[in-house]
């Protein structure tokens, strides 16, 4: 202890706090402030990158989670619409199909009745033809055969021949 | 070249190493004509030991006899600066002619001065000589304020303008890219560790800025002068209990300016502690806030460093004092493969050092302005409720 007082130079003790006292002024304004000032700048200015780089990322996940979904959507729209289609076009043509059979069926049953029809007037029509025609004929032979007196006589005879038989 | 035995500067290993070779060589022809300079026994050892580790007052690097038979000693003197009985007094320490036995006596503006063991001591008036007592403390002379540039304000003269130069460097590289290249890429981790693995985490993420500065720079003034300590050159600067004792003051006056409202309650005033207890508390606190804290920031730098010192030095001194056991070689090399160990271990230390002094620096700052926010919230709910409790009771 007596030694180290001894040893002890307050000139020297003197001369360092000046020194030192001198020399942090210094180095705070020369070197410290600088140096500390440009690191935390550059720490910054990589956490600054670094955090855009991850939020990048994130926003091309979402994007493309987006996408994805958007495709998803697209697909399953399509899907629907085809189906849609599908069934539309089945079902027109059940449709068509219903509706076509209806207008044959009635074309055909509307041609049965004109048939129908029209072979009741046309039979009714070859019935007074027929008629007609008999009566011409029958107007005919009878004119020729009661143009002599001979076969008129005959004929009555005949049907009273005929009548007395009855 | 006659090399003398003389010069055994101890921290550039292979210097001292090939200077010991080359002293042994010539020691046999030499033996006769510098008798009294050379250091041979252990009392000598130890005597060298003790005045290498002390200040000095001029820059001593070798000394050898020439072809002539006269000493030279390589080095230059440095200016002696006292603040005596007649005022400032300048004059160079190659006036002493590299006493430190008090002999030479340098008269300048009436006052006389002696160098004795690297001390200067200013003879009273009318004494011509230094004079003795049974201790050899001088009785006729006192010591000046000694504002001498000397070695070691040399040495811290030189690592401040080093640390100046480089890190001011590396701060002028940043305006023109954002990576340093060259030294500058070395020192910038360093600032870096310093600031997060001291500062930061001791201190505090809000309030380190302001001691950053600071921390670093005694951490680089330690860390450099440890290592020049190490060099050939024979500093021995954070070895000097003046310029630990210098740092230690200022990490008190930091931690003490800055203590806030809840450093000093709880150094005076601990709550949470019965009445009768707190006196004691807050004796013992004090204490170790202005005395146990410096004194162990400023003892431990100085011992480390002395220490550190004296074992290299004790240990190249094995090729001298095992000598005559071991061989030449055998002495030499035994010493070269253990002082070559110690310094690398000492080469840690300074690291070591340096870190500790700024880590404890940091961490007493940072207790002295830590907040203590849940104890005094607790606290204080504590007495809201009650309060709270009363005025139920009353009602």
């Amino acid at each position: 202890m007596d030694q180290l007082i001894n040893d002890f130079s307050p000139g020297l003790f003197i001369m360092q706090t000046v020194i030192l006292i001198v020399l942090i002024f210094l180095m705070v304004k020369f070197a410290w402030k600088p140096i500390l000032n440009s690191l935390n700048e550059r720490e910054e200015g990589i956490q600054g990158a670094l955090d855009a780089a991850e939020k990048a990322k994130l926003e091309m996940q979402n994007l493309q989670a987006d996408n994805e979904k958007l495709l998803q959507e697209a697909r399953a729209e399509r899907e629907a619409m085809m189906k849609e289609a599908r069934e539309i076009k089945t079902k027109m043509i059940a449709d068509a199909k219903e509706e076509a059979k209806e207008e044959g069926d009635k074309i055909v049953a509307n041609a049965q009745a004109a048939i129908e029809s029209e072979k009741k007037s046309a039979i009714a029509e070859l019935k007074q033809q027929v008629a007609s025609l008999s009566l011409e004929i029958a107007e005919k032979v009878v004119k020729h055969e009661l143009s002599d007196s001979d076969k008129q006589m005959k004929l009555v005879n005949e049907m009273l021949g005929d009548a007395k038989l009855n | 070249m006659k090399i003398s035995f003389y010069s055994i500067k101890f921290f550039g290993l292979l210097f001292s190493f090939l200077l010991t070779l080359n002293g042994f060589a010539n020691e046999g022809s030499d033996n006769a004509s510098q008798g009294d300079e050379r250091i041979n026994t252990e009392n000598e050892i130890k005597e060298y030991i003790q005045h290498h580790i002390k200040d000095a007052h001029d820059f001593h690097l070798v000394s050898y006899t020439n072809d002539a038979g006269e000493r030279v000693h390589v080095g230059f003197p440095l200016p002696v600066i006292l603040y005596g009985r007649d005022g400032i007094t300048t004059f160079m320490s190659s006036e002493f002619h590299h006493d430190t036995e008090g002999k030479v006596v340098v008269e300048k503006n009436g006052s006389r001065f002696v160098n004795y063991h690297s001390k200067i001591y200013e003879l009273e008036n009318g004494a011509s000589e230094v004079a003795f007592d049974a201790d050899k403390h001088p009785v006729n002379a006192s010591r000046p304020l000694d504002l001498s540039i000397s070695k070691s304000v040399f040495g811290i003269l030189v690592i401040g303008l080093l640390m100046l130069w480089w890190f001011s460097s590396l701060a002028r590289q940043y305006k023109k890219r954002s990576i340093p290249k060259g030294f500058g890429r070395v020192l910038e981790p360093l600032v870096i560790y310093v600031r997060d693995e001291i500062a930061k985490p001791n201190i505090g993420e809000k309030k380190y800025r302001k001691f950053t500065g600071y921390l670093m720079t005694v951490f680089f003034f330690i860390w450099f002068l440890n290592i020049l300590g190490l060099t050939p050159l024979g500093f021995n600067v954070t070895g000097q209990i003046a310029v630990t004792a210098a740092l230690a003051i200022f990490t008190l006056i930091i931690y003490t300016v800055s203590g806030n409202r809840d450093y000093w309650i709880h150094m005076i005033w601990m709550p949470g502690v019965p009445i009768l207890i707190r006196p004691v508390l807050a004796l013992i606190e004090l204490l170790g806030a202005f005395v146990i804290k410096p004194f162990s920031l400023l003892v431990r730098l100085f011992a480390n460093i002395s220490a550190g010192h004296i074992i290299v030095m004790s240990l190249v001194a094995i090729m001298i004092t095992l000598k005559s056991e071991m061989t030449v070689f055998g002495s030499t090399t035994l010493s070269f493969v253990l002082a070559l160990f110690i310094t690398v271990i000492e080469l840690l230390v300074a690291f070591l050092q340096a870190y500790i002094f700024t880590m404890l620096s940091a961490l007493f700052i940072g207790m002295a302005v830590a907040e203590h926010d849940h104890e005094h919230d607790s606290d204080g709910t504590h007495e809201l409720s009650d309060a709270e409790d009363v005025r139920a009771d009353f009602i």
